[in-house]
């Protein structure tokens, strides 16, 4: 009885990728709160539940009045989703691809995120914007941005960028019940990859980074798809005795600070990669405040990986070299570590 | 051509008294708000609407409190004819915490939802979209509210105009799309920068009724508007109303008029729809001279009152720049 009583609680889990991590969260949301509206192009049933049936089957459930196909119009779907949310509902906005946000910046950067603000706290703007991006299928330069940085430079809005299905549930949760506009993107791979989910997944705080394996030597920060990369690159480092802490930052902005420099000060090396382009990505506000906070207590300068200064390239060759791949990080990591 | 609405509704004596109130508190609005600009007693850029009083308060005499507008940096117009309370409104154009936005909004950005008045957008063409959220909200509450989405005529050259009417259309939302067609976009004539004569022929490629309005004559705005918002309280979906008219002031506060001629500008002026409107009340009978200047006077002095409020309010705590940006506050 009493060794029954040390050890772990057993969590019931299923098997679920993404894309169903997703819709379970999305179905629940909606059978919980009635306010909870979708709409996007082709999300309904009719049109096949999502252009990779993210979507389905909530149509058929909820009716078309609540689960809105639209048409191919990126504006009109984010004003109708600002209007119904300062209206009193919380609309799930689907933008394809992260791309296609760029013919609607004016209604989410303008409108959604500073609509509180400039009405002096009148108004509230509780949407969350599903968007789909990455690098690796060779689409090239208008369907593969990650376009994080613009959206966490501007303030009122919060950025989502989460890896694994259980993380996808417990955030999408958080974000469709948050006061605020949400943006989470879906990182090619993190739809299809299936992980274990807790059968009872709830919620995931907004804003709470994961410590996904614990080590000494060397803190690397990442999100979204590039996690499978890292999760690579760490499983050799492993295998030649580097102690590697993961921290998986899982919400762009606002960023948990705390848990980044609490990982940073403790193995006094920082490595930060991400899909996103190098200059001016989210690694230079992480490398820059990392530095400002813990500026003598790091044992080298932080380091930063992403994507080099160009389109998203066609060819596989030349996307291969374009994205981030696990020997760059090993290689990274080594020179890290020889410094100091 | 555009379409020719078929019944007329014309507005009782009652009505047309109330729209002439509205006129009157915007025009007597605007003209003190110039006069503070003037005296460097506020700083802020000004649009007046000076000369399109007519067309939201001819509008507005058919809407509830709960009916809402989404308008545009030229719309003080519309908030003061919607019966937004002058006092805050003030504090607002003089950046005080009392404003309706605490300050953090201005004469461009003014928000109100008590009057309806729930977005004002400093982007050309962006009332619309959002306007068709608020009619979607209305579908799934099941009420009969409907929402005004004002634009200018430049505004029905952006993408959003077109994405906004074809989606209202599709969905058949309770949206008025309200074009203030007065002539000119910032600097460019009308027929610089639109190739079809009439705004309200748009209406055909999205499928629903457009009508062209002489928006100086109260009783036609309020003909179109009233037939638009049956239509759209009976589930029958959107409209767009062309209300043709002219701005006095130019386009913002300081502007010198280079680029219109000073005939065509005399001209307009000479058109004024408040001196007419206001004869006509007089020569109908409802209302007499003495009748309407108490009727100016009681209203000046609301203004006065508002302006002497403003000005004595605080300006907004720089802590409101961690306020209001989030839900919850940013920590310092």
């Amino acid at each position: 009885m009493s060794t029954e009583t040390l050890e772990a609680p057993v969590v019931e889990t299923v098997k679920m990728n993404g894309l169903q991590a997703i819709n379970a969260a999305l179905m629940e949301a909606m059978e919980a709160d009635p306010k909870v509206l979708v709409l996007g192009e082709d999300i309904a049933d009719n049109e096949g539940g999502g252009v990779v049936g993210v979507t389905r089957g909530l149509s058929t459930r909820f009716g078309t009045m609540r689960v809105r196909s639209t048409p191919i119009s990126e504006q009109a779907i984010m004003g109708a989703a600002i209007g119904a949310a300062m209206a009193g509902y919380k609309p799930v906005a689907e933008i394809m691809l992260m791309n296609f946000t760029t013919v609607a910046m004016d209604m989410i950067v303008n409108h959604a995120a500073k609509l509180r603000f400039m009405s002096g706290g009148q108004s509230q703007v509780p949407l969350v914007i599903r968007t789909l991006t990455g690098a690796g299928n060779q689409t090239a330069g208008q369907h593969a941005d990650f376009y994080e940085a613009w959206f966490a430079h501007t303030a009122g809005i919060k950025v989502v960028i989460p890896w694994t299905p259980a993380d996808m549930k417990g955030l999408y949760l958080s974000a469709i019940q948050d006061p605020d506009p949400v943006i989470i993107v879906e990182s090619g791979k993190t739809l299809f990859v299936p992980m274990d989910v807790p059968v009872d997944q709830g919620a995931i705080p907004l804003g709470k980074a994961n410590v996904v394996v614990p080590g000494t030597d060397l803190t690397i920060v990442s999100y979204g798809q590039m996690m499978f990369t890292v999760m690579q690159a760490v499983e050799e480092l492993t295998a030649a005795g580097v102690s590697v802490e993961v921290v998986d930052l899982r919400t762009i902005s606002p960023w948990d600070k705390q848990a980044v420099l609490a990982s940073a000060e403790k193995t006094g090396r920082l490595l930060v990669v991400h899909e996103a382009g190098r200059n001016f990505g989210p690694g230079a506000e992480i490398a820059a405040t990392v530095q400002e906070e813990l500026f003598g207590k790091l044992k080298a300068p932080v380091g930063r990986l992403g994507a080099p200064y160009c389109a998203v390239p066609f060819a596989k060759k030349l996307e291969d070299a374009y994205l981030v791949q696990p020997p760059e990080i090993v290689a990274e990591v080594k020179r890290l570590l020889a410094i100091g | 051509m555009s379409q020719t609405l078929e019944n007329r509704a014309k507005p009782d004596a009652a009505t047309q008294l109330d729209i002439y109130r509205r006129m009157i508190r915007i025009e007597r609005n605007d003209d003190f708000t110039r006069q503070q600009i003037r005296r460097g007693r506020i700083t802020a850029p000004y649009y007046s609407a000076r000369g399109q009083e007519c067309i939201p308060s001819a509008i507005s005499v058919l809407l509830n409190d709960d009916d809402k507008i989404c308008t545009i940096y030229r719309g003080i117009h519309d908030m003061v004819a919607k019966d937004m309370p002058l006092r805050p409104l003030w504090a607002e154009i003089c950046g005080r915490v009392d404003g309706t936005c605490k300050g953090k909004g201005g004469p461009m950005h003014l928000t109100h939802p008590e009057t309806g008045v729930m977005v004002t957008t400093g982007i050309v063409g962006s009332s619309m979209p959002i306007a068709n959220g608020f009619g979607w909200a209305s579908l799934l509450d099941g009420t009969k509210q409907v929402t005004v989405a004002y634009f200018g005529d430049g505004a029905s050259n952006i993408g959003a105009f077109h994405e906004a009417l074809n989606l209202a259309s599709v969905w058949k939302l309770p949206v008025i799309f309200v074009c203030q067609n007065n002539g000119f976009a910032e600097h460019t004539r009308y027929e610089n920068g639109t190739a079809v004569d009439l705004i309200s022929k748009r209406a055909i490629g999205y499928g629903m009724p457009g009508y062209t309005v002489d928006g100086n004559d109260p009783l036609d705005v309020y003909a179109h508007a009233h037939a638009a918002i049956e239509r759209a309280r009976a589930g029958e979906g959107p409209t767009l109303l062309e209300c043709k008219t002219f701005r006095f002031m130019g386009h913002v506060f300081g502007d010198n008029d280079a680029y219109m001629s000073k005939e065509e500008k005399a001209a307009a002026m000479d058109a004024d729809p408040l001196p007419r409107f206001r004869q006509k009340l007089i020569d109908d009978g409802i209302a007499t001279a003495e009748q309407l200047d108490e009727l100016t006077t009681r209203i000046e002095a609301e203004v006065t009152d508002a302006i002497e409020f403003a000005m004595a309010c605080e300006y907004p705590s720089d802590d409101e720049l961690r306020r209001d940006v989030f839900a919850e506050e940013i920590p310092a």
